[in-house]
């Protein structure tokens, strides 16, 4: 069992789509650590803390909004042009799949 | 002279208890096991869960022994899920069925770790002594799988077994678990007693080495493999336990609170009880935890070395099995003055390995606690 501080370098995923549908992977959620104040991915047999990026777009994820649902919400909450957010949402929604936390 | 209260625990290794229907000889149990009427009741179980989702431990992994032999092990699943608690069921399988598994399944429980012995029966239940354990671990894979919780497959490597770790593999892929563990058996507890039956040779293992890696590049991210490998042919200890007393804590049947599963070899220190103190001022002021916490503790020369906070001095538990002394540098770190120590066990490993010492009640050498 580990618990690893942050992420390493991940294979390429899938490719992702902005109308894909991604959803947590069974055993598999986004918390909050209420002691450490942090948000961290409860996985099997390890936990660990995801970037800033990861964290907002997870916290987005109910299994209902599409990635380009996801981008639209992160366009209007940050100042950077749609293109750019949906180009970043959609390397780190293939990079956590990837990773086994994410599927579609 | 003060010093800053540590960091909570990330994992609570929780072992209700040390029954088993396996006799495994690499067990990480230890030597002296305890019995049935030493286990700490359920209501002890649900205060412990309760103070360690508080301090802040995110996963709890119910392990034994066997934890499918205690009857309340759904309940307190339930109450973990309740609490916030990642929940992950270590099992041999043995006695997983449909009918015990949903209980678990509809407690929410998270992830399931099945270990295997090996990939076919004979072997398997030649180290396991069980007979038909391996079709019954099969069968449990396929109920998990079929549930759709997560699955990780454990095999413990060692000398009689190495040459199928591809099949291991490939079974892990077939079964459809998600994760697989190749573990090389830790010399610890009856796997120091039988060691001269177990440890591979390097040859065997750089075999196991490239098989994993083999593997790794053909499946890529659809199963991931965690390797780990016997420590006595490394060059640098491992960082065990991430720490002592820094990320994790076990607590044994009988209740006694441990910064790993091995430290009940630990003499000259009591080893404080659930049942007489709360977890979090174990945790923060026990000798047992604090005596090796950080860096202050260490001799030459970790004190001196750049790698003393990512390995932090090695394993306590194997520097005193293997030197007398827990406070000494890991002897498989090659800048111990005592790593000649490894060299002489490697080259006197015998051609014929001796007969396993199964791990029973009243099976140690030495006799029971």
């Amino acid at each position: 069992m580990t618990d690893r501080p942050a992420m390493a370098a991940a294979p390429t995923g899938p490719d992702m789509a902005e109308d894909a549908i991604v959803r947590f992977m069974r055993g598999v959620r986004l918390q909050h650590d209420r002691v450490r104040d942090q948000w961290v991915i409860q996985a099997p047999e390890r936990a660990f803390v995801p970037d800033p990026i990861a964290t907002a777009i997870l916290r987005l994820v109910d299994g209902q909004r599409s990635v380009g649902a996801i981008v639209d919400l992160l366009a209007a909450r940050f100042d950077a042009p749609r293109a750019t957010i949906a180009h970043d949402v959609l390397a780190m929604v293939a990079d956590l799949a990837a990773r086994q936390v994410l599927t579609r | 002279m003060s010093t800053p209260a540590p960091l909570p625990p990330m994992s609570l290794l929780a072992e209700l208890t040390h029954r088993c229907p396996l006799q495994c000889p690499y067990c990480s149990n230890p030597l002296a096991l305890d019995g049935r009427e030493a286990e700490l009741a359920t209501a002890d179980w649900i205060g412990i869960l309760d103070q360690a989702a508080e301090m802040g431990v995110l996963q709890v992994h119910f392990s034994g022994g066997e934890p499918m032999a205690r009857p309340d092990l759904p309940e307190l699943v339930r109450h973990a899920v309740a609490r916030g608690l990642y929940t992950n069921l270590i099992t041999s399988g043995v006695l997983l069925n449909a009918a015990t598994f949903r209980p678990l399944a509809e407690a929410g429980l998270d992830h399931v770790q099945l270990s295997f012995q090996d990939v076919d029966a004979g072997p398997a239940e030649q180290v396991g002594g069980m007979k038909g354990a391996q079709e019954k671990k099969l069968e449990a894979a396929r109920i998990v799988v079929a549930d759709g919780m997560p699955l990780t497959l454990n095999f413990v490597i060692h000398r009689d077994n190495v040459e199928r770790i591809p099949r291991m593999l490939e079974l892990a892929r077939a079964l459809g678990a998600r994760r697989v563990e190749i573990a090389h058996t830790q010399y610890y507890g009856w796997g120091l007693v039988n060691r001269a039956a177990l440890m591979p040779s390097r040859a065997q293992l750089d075999e196991a080495t490239q098989a994993v890696e083999d593997a790794r590049a053909r499946l890529g991210s659809s199963m991931t493999i965690d390797y780990v490998t016997p420590d006595y042919y490394a060059d640098r200890p491992k960082p065990c336990m991430g720490g002592w007393g820094q990320r994790f804590v076990n607590i044994s049947p009988a209740g006694r609170v441990l910064p790993c599963h091995a430290a009940e070899t630990l003499t000259g220190v009591p080893f404080p009880d659930i049942r007489t103190a709360t977890l979090a001022e174990i945790w923060q002021n026990a000798p047992l935890f604090r005596q090796f916490r950080g860096t202050d503790w260490m001799p030459e020369p970790c004190r001196g070395c750049e790698f003393r906070e990512q390995d932090w001095g090695g394993c306590r538990c194997q520097a005193l099995a293997l030197l007398g002394d827990a406070g000494a540098t890991d002897p498989v770190c090659t800048r111990s003055p005592h790593h000649d120590r490894i060299t002489a066990i490697l080259d006197s490993l015998p051609a014929d390995p001796p007969p396993f010492i199964y791990r029973r009640f009243g099976n140690a050498p030495g006799g029971e606690r």
